[in-house]
Parts: C-alpha cells; sequence; structure tokens
C-alpha cells in the first residue's frame, strides 16, 4: 500500500463564508488510516464546520476536499430527537444502515451501552445518549469516524475510558479519526496530530508541539501546556480583537 | 359489485386510507401539516384548470400541487421570509386565484361543495382505478426512498454525512404529497386532506412505541375513520369528508386513555 492510499480525506486550502462572515479560511488538514487527528480552539473558531467540510455537509465551500472514503460514521456535536417519533435505540442503530442483531449488540457493548438497547431515545441521558450516538457511528466499521465532542455530558470515569476506547476502535479498525474535542488533556495524550483552530490554523503538530506553542498558550492560558515541558518559539502572525490577523 | 355508489365510495376509502397512513406519519415527523394545507388550497385551482382544459381532475391537482411545491422551495431559498408565511401566502393566494378563474368560468356548472368537503355520490369507476393505482405507485416510492427520507428525518446531517442523499428523497416526498392530495381529494375534499393525514397519525402516536408500529396504527385508523365515516356519512345524510375526520378524531379521543394509563404503569 502506498502512503496516498492511506490518505482518507483531504482538505486542501478550504474556507467557507456565511453572511460575509469567514467561518473558516485557509484549513488544510489529512487525516489518514490508523491516525487521530484533532481539532482544538475555542468557541466559534470553526471546529464544528472544518469537520462538517471534510464529510461534505458544506456545499459552497472555497478550496477542495478529497475524499478517499464514502464509509464514514459520524457523531454530530448537536443533536435533537423530535417527541413526535418514537424511536427505539435499537431503531437507530440501523438509521443509515443494515445491521445484523449481533453487530448492534456488539457495537453497544463496546460503548457501554448495551442495556439501553430497547429503551426509547427520548428517555436517554445526555450522557448515554452519547454513548449510543457513538455505538451508532463505530457500528459499520467505517474508514472514517468524524466525532465533534464524543463524550460531552458523559460523567468523568467514562470519559476518561471512552477515549480510551476510541483510541482503541481507531486501531481495531484501523479507520482514521477527526476528532473535535475540548478535553486538553485527552488531546494532548492520545492523539497523532493536533490542529488549534481560530477560524484558520494557528498551529498544528504533534501534542507536543502544540502544546509548546504560544498561540496555544493564548487561547488556552498557561496552564494549559503545563502538563508537558515549555518550549517556546515565534509565530508569524497576531489575533487582534476585531479577529484580524496581523503579520509580524 | 361496481354498480353501487357506495361500494365504490368505500373501496376508494379504503385505498386512500392505505396511502395516508404512512405518508401522514412522515407529514407528522418533519411538521409539515401547513405544507400538506398548502398543496390541498392550491387543489382548487387545478380542479378549476382541469376544467376549463377538460383533463382529468387527479391530474391536473398533481400538476399544479407539484408546481405550488416548486414555488415553494424556490421562494424559500431566494428571500427572506420565514416558511409559515411563504405557506400562508401560497395556500391563500392559490385558493383565491382558483375562485376568481372558477368566477370566470360561468358556463360551468359543478358542487362546490363536495370539492371542499369530499362527495362520495361523484366517485366512478375511473377515481378508483386512480385511487388504487396511484396509490399503488405512491406505495412503492415511498418504501424506495424510506431510508433517506427516515433518516433524515431523524437527523440531516448524520443522513447525509454518511452517504445517503436526503435533499432527493425530500424532493421526491414533495411530490408524493402533491400526488396523494390529487388522488384523496374526491373522498375527503381539499379543506380537509390534512386531516387525513394528520389525526389517524396523531392517534397512532398516542399508542406507538416505534416509527414502524406507528404506520400501522396509523394505516388502521384511517381506514377504521374511513369506514365509519362512509357508513355515518350513508346514513345520517353527512358529506364524506367531514364524516370521516369526525371518525378519526373519535379514534384520536379514545386513544388518549391509552396514553392515560400508560403514564399511571409507569407511575
Amino acid at each position: 500500500m502506498t502512503i496516498e492510499n492511506n490518505v482518507l480525506v483531504k482538505l486542501n486550502e478550504v474556507g467557507l463564508k456565511q453572511r460575509n462572515k469567514w467561518l473558516v479560511k485557509g484549513v488544510s488538514l489529512i487525516v489518514e488510516r490508523g491516525k487521530i487527528v484533532t481539532l482544538i480552539g475555542p468557541n466559534g473558531s470553526g471546529k464544528s464546520t472544518t469537520a462538517k467540510i471534510a464529510i461534505g455537509l458544506h456545499k459552497n465551500i472555497e478550496g477542495n476536499v478529497e475524499k478517499f472514503t464514502d464509509k464514514i460514521g459520524y457523531v454530530p456535536q448537536k443533536i435533537s430527537i423530535d417527541w413526535t417519533l418514537p424511536l427505539k435505540v435499537r431503531d437507530f442503530m440501523v438509521l443509515t444502515d443494515e445491521l445484523d442483531e449481533e453487530k448492534i449488540n456488539e457495537a453497544l457493548k463496546l460503548t457501554g451501552a448495551d442495556h439501553l438497547k430497547n429503551q426509547n431515545l427520548g428517555n436517554l441521558s445526555g450522557g448515554e445518549f452519547q454513548r449510543v450516538l457513538l455505538a451508532r457511528a463505530v457500528s459499520k466499521k467505517p474508514d472514517l469516524l468524524v466525532l465533534d465532542e464524543p463524550v460531552q455530558g458523559v460523567d468523568f470515569t467514562g470519559e476518561i475510558a471512552l477515549y480510551k476506547l476510541i483510541k482503541e476502535i481507531a486501531d481495531k479498525l484501523n479507520c482514521g479519526i477527526l476528532l473535535i474535542s475540548h478535553d486538553l488533556h485527552t488531546v494532548m495524550t492520545a492523539t497523532d496530530h493536533v490542529i488549534c483552530l481560530n477560524g484558520h490554523v494557528c498551529c498544528s503538530g504533534t501534542p507536543k508541539d502544540v502544546a509548546m506553542n504560544n498561540e496555544y498558550k493564548l487561547l488556552f492560558g498557561e496552564q494549559a501546556s503545563q502538563t508537558l515541558s515549555i518550549y517556546e518559539h515565534k509565530h508569524d502572525h497576531v489575533h487582534s480583537n476585531d479577529g484580524d490577523i496581523k503579520k509580524n | 359489485m361496481f354498480d353501487d355508489f357506495f361500494i365504490r365510495a368505500l373501496i376508494a376509502g379504503i385505498g386512500v386510507a392505505f396511502v395516508t397512513g404512512p405518508l401522514g406519519c412522515f407529514v407528522v415527523w418533519r411538521r409539515l401539516s401547513y405544507f400538506g394545507d398548502t398543496l390541498a388550497h392550491s387543489a382548487l385551482l387545478g380542479v378549476t384548470m382541469a376544467l376549463a382544459f377538460e383533463i382529468n381532475i387527479a391530474i391536473s391537482i398533481f400538476i399544479i400541487s407539484s408546481v405550488i411545491a416548486i414555488i415553494l422551495v424556490k421562494l424559500e431559498k431566494n428571500t427572506n421570509l420565514p416558511g409559515d408565511a411563504l405557506l400562508g401566502l401560497l395556500a391563500h393566494s392559490a385558493l383565491a386565484v382558483g375562485l376568481v378563474v372558477i368566477g370566470f368560468l360561468s358556463f360551468i356548472r359543478f358542487d362546490v361543495m363536495g370539492l371542499l368537503f369530499g362527495d362520495i355520490l361523484a366517485v366512478n369507476v375511473d377515481d378508483l382505478i386512480i385511487i388504487w393505482g396511484g396509490g399503488a405507485i405512491i406505495l412503492i416510492v415511498l418504501k424506495i426512498i424510506w431510508k433517506p427520507l427516515f433518516a433524515s428525518t431523524v437527523n440531516y446531517e448524520l443522513a447525509e454525512a454518511e452517504g445517503l442523499n436526503p435533499d432527493r428523497a425530500k424532493a421526491i416526498f414533495t411530490i408524493l404529497m402533491a400526488a396523494i392530495i390529487a388522488i384523496s381529494i374526491k373522498i375527503v375534499g381539499l379543506l380537509l386532506i390534512t386531516g387525513m393525514l394528520i389525526i389517524p397519525t396523531a392517534m397512532a402516536r398516542n399508542i406507538s412505541d416505534t416509527p414502524k408500529k406507528m404506520v400501522i396504527f396509523s394505516i388502521c385508523g384511517g381506514l377504521l375513520s374511513v369506514i365509519m365515516g362512509l357508513f355515518s356519512s350513508l346514513q345520517f345524510n353527512t358529506p364524506s369528508g367531514p364524516s370521516i375526520i369526525a371518525a378519526a378524531l373519535l379514534l384520536f379521543v379514545i386513544s388518549l386513555f391509552k396514553i392515560k394509563q400508560t403514564i399511571q404503569l409507569k407511575n
């Protein structure tokens, strides 16, 4: 297999403008098989937008997206299930793909949600629902998993377990993962490549590189990088308060 | 057996109920009741077109409703008006234009009441063929687009991200809506078609816990409403459409007791 064959999705200088405002601009990234790429950044920095661009949910974009697979599992950030629709977890699992009973059980068990199989989706708690969403995304053994804050609302011990699980899934299925997360600690330990977004790519690299980056510290505060030794390097631009980016 | 007008009406009504059941579920799930109303109002224009150009009423309604649906989609994209305002605009404009056109067609006499509320006397063998043939096509197409349509009803982005085509399913569903209105107008009447789509489904929601059950109960509710409604229409000489809808309402009220029971059981 050549290196090119391992690439699942490739974004080339993509941007999205809505109502005369750039949500993201000039973002390039590559997700490869077996690798976890994590997007971090403050609210409104375009993390979810970038993830949606990667899976083709936004149409009028600048730049281009090369997708090398159609087997995508997606956990969106926000999902509201309507009460007018009576839906059990089991029915939800087979929403976009036919799965046999065994695969459904396996996936639910994997994320610790097997006891919820016959529950009504509307009755689940936030954390339980998140586990079901994750189970659904992995159940069809996708090539590419796009996880937008997959552990929001999950209790602390469950959170660590789920992140561990995500890592395991990436290895086991040999799939690529595009992850959006707020949990900097996890990001720094379980990720292959970190991209720090703030409307554009502020900095990117291995977790270690990013943690030592000045701009990262500006965005997340000093303590964010304290888990790793501090190493400073210079950036070629600064952010002003009105969102402008100035070259040094 | 098709000589008896009542048997014809019954067969027509049963055919309609088989289709409004599943379509009604999507109308409720996707919150499209007012969209259904708008299409139904525009059906009046379709009827006048049919009379003016001497074409089949069902085909004419189908064409006009589809055109209105397309106009709605275009307006949604190109204006800043909210969806309900656009629906109201189209519904009342179509109704008004339809009535104005009827005024011009003074040489034609037809039963406006029958059009608005259904007329079981008017069902002929051709109508039966259109209802059962058209109904079968609608159900087959719905079966084909079921997965993308259902998945995008639950969550649009999930469906699209995972390789289904929600936009195409939605467009096809819109055409199916126009088609069901076209074929059911003689039985239920254009003012009450949305009721036939929604009320049996609402009843079904009260007593089901999965989408599949909801569809089945919705069909059963529709069938019962048609049978009860048509018999009482015959008995009391009431218009068929309102009688069917009143029967559906009765079933809905009964289903409310079932909810009460389940809530008590939970407590």
